[in-house]
């Protein structure tokens, strides 16, 4: 079953092409990442994607649902974790969840959700402090728990561990891997080609807003002659 | 409707918080005290005197009057003595007492003037410290006086008609021969017996505090409106409030109305602050206005109040649309100058100019702009202009309504994210003025 196609999608600010008619699909269950130099336009397709920014043309289409004619039903069945993103400072962790769970159920079910928040992000007691009180890693934690507390059928995460030091983004790829075996769909961006060949079950290279390959790990290793995905990326770029 | 309540609930804590509360509440302590302080002054000024008196012309006609004037006055006198000794004692008495001087009625005064010389009185004033406000209590001695002065002359004068050195008449006819009866004319009314300062000063709330009042609330909640968008931007909170399965109507909604509760809120604590200024400064308010129809009545400041939150509404709209193109928290402190801007505008001309007297370009720039209407509504309440009043209202209402609509259009838009900035570049403008 196809959790995501995206049909020649394009998006331009002006006379700026941002994504030049890029198509793919993503499998109901699959880790799917997109790499590329800055500028290529993952961030864009992401933001499309989570309904913050419209199509210039094409289409996306979220478990049969469009990003254009039906935002506010995608909305309901993905969860989108912006890179560099924060909480609101004045709440403190448990507050935050609270908040965001609001918008999803009532009563048990809420409560339940707000407690499989506070389980994932792991903060201990630190959970009732202020937000602007966390380190960059108790923060990723939080929103990381935030998205996925939800049990959205879509995760779309960019840039996850960015800016994070060694045992808090081993901590966040251990996390999204759960989520994957809960059956959990995820797109993600990365620069880190370490993180996405230990996370993906499949990649699309983007290069000045078009798909210049896409495969498994494995398949695209073999096919640019490369010991692992940066030299992939690299040479796939290059040529 | 629960997804409104919980993005209000919201608002008012990332709003409500001391650093946004404490100015707004210490302001309102300001003006507060103001009023107390004032009224201080006014009361001071009407005390009765306070003095230490040493005669050293005992028996003398003059001297006799000047005790019998700060008889009438009833000033409360500390010491009285009549050898030159007593001076030193009197200065000390004032001294310890706090009292506000010492007079000292010089030994040939009354000689003296039947002479047809100058009187001699000295005064030790009690300066109890450098303040400002220090000076303030030489008022009723000073005013005790003049009416010896004036009591001095009338005896002097009827003296000399006594002597037939002048002819038989009143006194005060020779002093003051002149007597004014003051009225003034404002619209179609003749106010009698009123001067036009006194009728000014009433007017001040309306010509000063409530203008004042409305500017200091738009620029402040302005700023904070608009800082808070500036912040949802830069960490990127509001990117996850709007992939959440909620409209965008009830995003914008929900600000909307958590910010219009914190502008009422606001409104209220600089509403108490002025009011105890007002009672203030009006606590020895010499004129009932009432009698000529100035004053506001139940229905009169429910439709101030009406204006006021309207006032509010476009303020909050405006700055919803400003916030929209704030891509972080610094950017959004620029954008906070076009609301002040609007709101300084009219408070400086309806200080000091009526709006009807305006020539009809000014007053249409004027009633452009929404905040006018309520710096102006107790004016054109007490004088009748209720065409002016309802326009204002309509138009506030509209203003409202547009803005609102545009905030919302902008948060289904891309300029919400990428900024003003892209949309002009691409945009026929940006050609035009080869925008890159």
């Amino acid at each position: 079953m196809d959790a995501l196609v995206v049909k020649d999608f394009h998006k331009s600010y002006g006379k700026h092409v941002g994504v030049d008619g890029i198509s793919f699909t993503v499998k109901h269950g699959e880790v799917f990442g997109l790499i590329g130099p800055n500028g290529a336009g993952k961030t864009t397709t992401l933001r499309v994607l989570s309904t913050l920014l419209s199509v210039s043309s094409g289409d996306m289409l979220v478990y049969g649902r469009s990003v254009v004619d039906e935002p506010k039903e995608v909305r309901k069945i993905i969860s989108y974790l912006p890179e560099d993103a924060g909480a609101y400072k004045h709440l403190s962790g448990r507050q935050y969840l609270e908040f965001i769970s609001k918008f999803f159920t009532t009563g048990d079910d809420r409560e339940r959700m707000v407690e499989r928040g506070m389980a994932i992000a792991d903060l201990g007691e630190r959970i009732d402090s202020k937000v602007d009180t966390y380190s960059k890693g108790m923060t990723r934690r939080l929103l990381i728990a935030r998205a996925i507390m939800t049990r959205p059928k879509f995760a779309i995460l960019d840039e996850v561990t960015s800016g994070l030091d060694v045992i808090n983004a081993a901590e966040i790829r251990n996390i999204i891997k759960d989520m994957a075996r809960e059956g959990v769909t995820i797109l993600l961006s990365s620069h880190n080609m370490f993180e996405v060949e230990y996370l993906c079950d499949r990649l699309a290279l983007i290069d000045e807003g078009r798909i210049v390959a896409e495969g498994t790990p494995e398949e695209l290793k073999r096919r640019y002659g490369a010991a692992n995905i940066e030299e992939v990326f690299t040479r796939a770029v290059a040529s | 409707m629960s997804h409104l309540f919980t993005l209000i609930k919201k608002e008012l804590r990332e709003l409500l918080t001391p650093a946004t509360v404490l100015p707004i509440v210490l302001l309102a302590l300001i003006f507060a005290s103001m009023g107390g302080l004032t009224g201080n002054l006014e009361e001071s000024v009407a005390a009765e005197p306070e003095v230490a008196i040493v005669n050293l012309d005992e028996g003398g006609n003059y001297s006799a009057l000047f005790m019998e004037v700060v008889q009438q006055a009833n000033a409360t006198v500390v010491l009285y003595g009549n050898q030159s000794d007593d001076v030193g004692d009197a200065v000390a008495a004032v001294k310890d007492n706090g009292s506000m001087a010492a007079l000292v009625i010089g030994p040939d005064h009354s000689s003296s003037i039947e002479k047809g010389e100058h009187g001699n009185i000295t005064v030790y004033w009690n300066m109890k410290g450098t303040g400002l406000m220090n000076s303030v209590s030489t008022a009723p001695v000073e005013l005790l006086l003049a009416v010896v002065e004036r009591e001095t002359t009338h005896a002097l004068i009827q003296s000399m008609i006594d002597d037939g050195q002048l002819d038989d008449r009143e006194p005060g006819n020779i002093t003051a021969p002149i007597s004014y009866s003051s009225n003034t004319l404002l619209g179609d009314m003749v106010m009698e017996d009123i001067r036009p300062e006194q009728v000014s000063s009433f007017m001040m709330t309306q010509n000063f505090l409530m203008p004042l009042l409305i500017m200091i609330v738009i620029v402040m909640l302005g700023g904070i409106i608009i800082s808070s968008m500036g912040q949802e931007k830069e960490n990127k909170t509001l990117e996850t409030l709007l992939t959440l399965p909620v409209n965008r109507t009830t995003i914008v909604s929900g600000k909307l109305l958590g910010s219009a509760i914190v502008g009422l809120l606001f409104a209220g604590i600089y509403m108490m602050g002025m009011s105890y200024y007002m009672d203030g400064l009006t606590a020895t308010a010499p004129v009932d206005m009432s009698e000529y129809g100035m004053e506001l009545g139940t229905l009169d400041l429910a439709i101030v109040g009406a204006m006021m939150v309207l006032a509010i509404l476009c303020a909050l709209g405006l700055c919803m649309i400003f916030g929209a193109f704030a891509k972080n928290y610094k950017a959004a402190q620029s954008l906070t100058i076009p609301i002040s801007f609007l709101a300084v505008i009219p408070f400086f001309v309806v200080m000091f100019a009526d709006f009807k007297s305006l020539p009809a370009l000014v007053q249409a720039v004027l009633f452009i702009i929404p905040f006018t209407h309520p710096m102006i509504a107790m004016d054109n309440l007490m004088m009748g202009h209720m065409g002016l009043i309802f326009s204002g209202m309509a138009y506030q209402a509209l203003f409202t309504l547009a803005t609102i609509m545009v905030t919302v259009r902008l948060y289904k838009s891309d300029i919400l994210l990428t900024g003003l900035g892209t949309t002009l570049r691409s945009g026929p403008l940006g050609k035009l003025l080869r925008l890159r």
